[in-house]
């Protein structure tokens, strides 16, 4: 499934890229190949802008604005309800202390897939 | 700590958390062994989170465990405290042997932590120097879980304790396969994945979010249906007709835009969950038995609220983008104030004049 077309904020410097592959490897959403010793951005709208490559790239070559894709913490900010989660200009939609969590991919039931 | 949280390092005392297994003495001291298998407490937790029952954080104690009998060269794997991702990790290394370092990322899972940063490279670099791991193990390979890295940098990690950082694969149920692979994942494991199961796994919890909000909007539509040209008088076939359109538009708006999400047209949430209104809408308009103005009405009601269903749905997903929702909400909320405008219009006319 992909999302909205040519709305991420990502960004790739090629010529700061060393090639390390270590974007190729975090990057849950396979954005990324590595072409002629260099990352390639192959599959762009697919990035949920997780900020994963940005924080992991060891040169500085990727940037992205990073946030969660959460319309309920985005409309929470707009109304002042803001805190610290989720990334910048966000209100928390996944359970801050005291709340009860949010699900996320792992938070259901034994068989279904779990973060590590 | 709240309900459900367990204090004790089981090595120290009796411990009632269930899942602690005795103890295995290292360089760093005394560490405890965690089970493998799930108890039916373990069970009963992990469908308490599911259904949002009590408002437990539900922590792990930080620090290091062992899973079966790790000598200095099992793996060393990193998660955090949230109770479900340490039981998913030490029931996925059944029958492997392991050191596992919790975070403490305040009871959340590891997704959300590393959005929040506490699961990050500074509670890691700090736990790992407290646990004293590194006289532990033989190797130097630090495993963490690829959907931490939003809130690790790993070459920082490595330049402060010497250790390289390898991310494991996204599901804890592909760790064996990882680890048999020499710490491989293959690229399929590294994607997060989006099935008809973990779609409508957030069904129930979504379902205790829009109970009150629900039952706020039927009461107030009982109310205001029974206003009329000849003074206020309730009936009660109406008053059933709107329960049974308020209880479609939730259920529509949190189980079945989610189920038929692929398949509905359009990238856009909102506009995924206008066609399942639309849907619902046009069967309102034509079977509500009070009149076609008022059916219209509630069918006009209808794609606001399910389309309103639909972007909130937007969190529960792992592939949309702050920078994608930002953009539909800016055209989306003013659509569906308009349509929920025209409905309401609609619906007390119909009732007035
Ligand atoms: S921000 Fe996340 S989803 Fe987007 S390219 Fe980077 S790692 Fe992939
Ligand atoms: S992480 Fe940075 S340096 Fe490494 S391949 Fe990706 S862009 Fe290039």
């Amino acid at each position: 499934m992909k999302y909205l077309r040519e709305v991420v904020t990502l960004r790739l410097d090629r010529d700061a890229c060393v090639g390390c592959g270590r974007c190729l490897e975090v990057c849950p959403r396979g954005v990324f190949a590595l072409d002629a010793g260099k990352a390639r951005i192959v599959d762009r709208d697919a990035c949920m802008e997780c900020g994963a490559c940005a924080r992991n790239c060891p040169v500085s070559a990727l940037f992205v604005r990073n946030g969660v894709g959460c319309a309920v913490g985005i409309l929470n900010a707009k109304l002042g309800r803001t805190s610290s989660c989720c990334g910048a200009e966000q209100a928390c939609c996944c359970g801050g202390p005291g709340e009860t969590a949010k699900p996320s991919p792992e938070t259901v039931d034994g068989t279904a897939p779990t973060v590590l | 700590m709240s309900v459900g949280s367990c204090d004790c390092r089981p090595c120290d005392a009796v411990c009632a958390c269930g899942w602690s297994d005795g103890c295995v003495e290292t360089a760093a001291g005394r560490v405890t062994r965690a089970k493998t298998r799930w108890s039916w407490r373990d069970r009963l937790g992990s469908w308490a989170v599911c259904w949002g029952v009590g408002r437990m954080r539900y922590p792990v104690p930080p620090g290091l465990y062992a899973v079966g009998k790790p000598g200095p060269d099992a793996p060393l794997l990193v998660t955090a405290n949230y109770k479900l991702s340490f039981d998913h990790v030490r029931r996925a290394l059944s029958g492997h042997d392991a050191w596992v370092l919790v975070l403490d990322t305040q009871g959340v899972n590891v997704w959300c932590a590393a959005g929040k940063g506490t699961f990050g490279t500074a509670e890691l670099i700090a736990r790992f120097e407290a646990s004293g791991v590194s006289k532990v193990v033989g190797h130097r390979t630090l495993v963490l879980p690829q959907l931490g890295a939003p809130g690790v940098a790993a070459h920082e990690v490595s330049r402060r304790t010497g250790f390289k950082v390898v991310y494991g694969p996204v599901y804890a149920k592909d760790l064996p396969a990882f680890l048999e692979a020499g710490l491989h994942a293959a690229p399929e494991m590294r994607r997060v994945g989006f099935t008809l199961r973990e779609r409508l796994a957030v069904t129930p919890i979504e379902l205790v979010h829009r109970f009150i909000p629900a039952l706020t909007l039927l009461a107030l539509f009982v109310a205001s249906s029974g206003l009329g040209r000849h003074g206020y008088r309730l009936e009660a076939g109406l008053c059933a007709w709107i329960a049974w359109a308020v209880v479609c538009n939730t259920l529509a708006g949190i189980a079945l835009t989610p189920a038929l999400l692929p398949w509905l047209p359009g990238r856009a949430f909102a506009l995924k969950g206008a066609v399942t209104g639309a849907a619902l809408g046009v069967a309102f308009a034509c079977l509500w038995p009070f009149g076609r103005l008022a059916g219209v009405s509630v069918g006009l009601l209808s794609v606001a609220a399910c389309s309103f269903l639909g972007l909130m749905f937007t969190g529960c997903t792992p592939y949309t983008s702050a920078s994608g929702v930002r953009s539909e909400m800016s055209w989306a909320l003013p659509v569906q104030g308009a349509f929920a405008l025209v409905g309401l219009l609609g619906w007390l006319a119909a009732l007035l004049v």
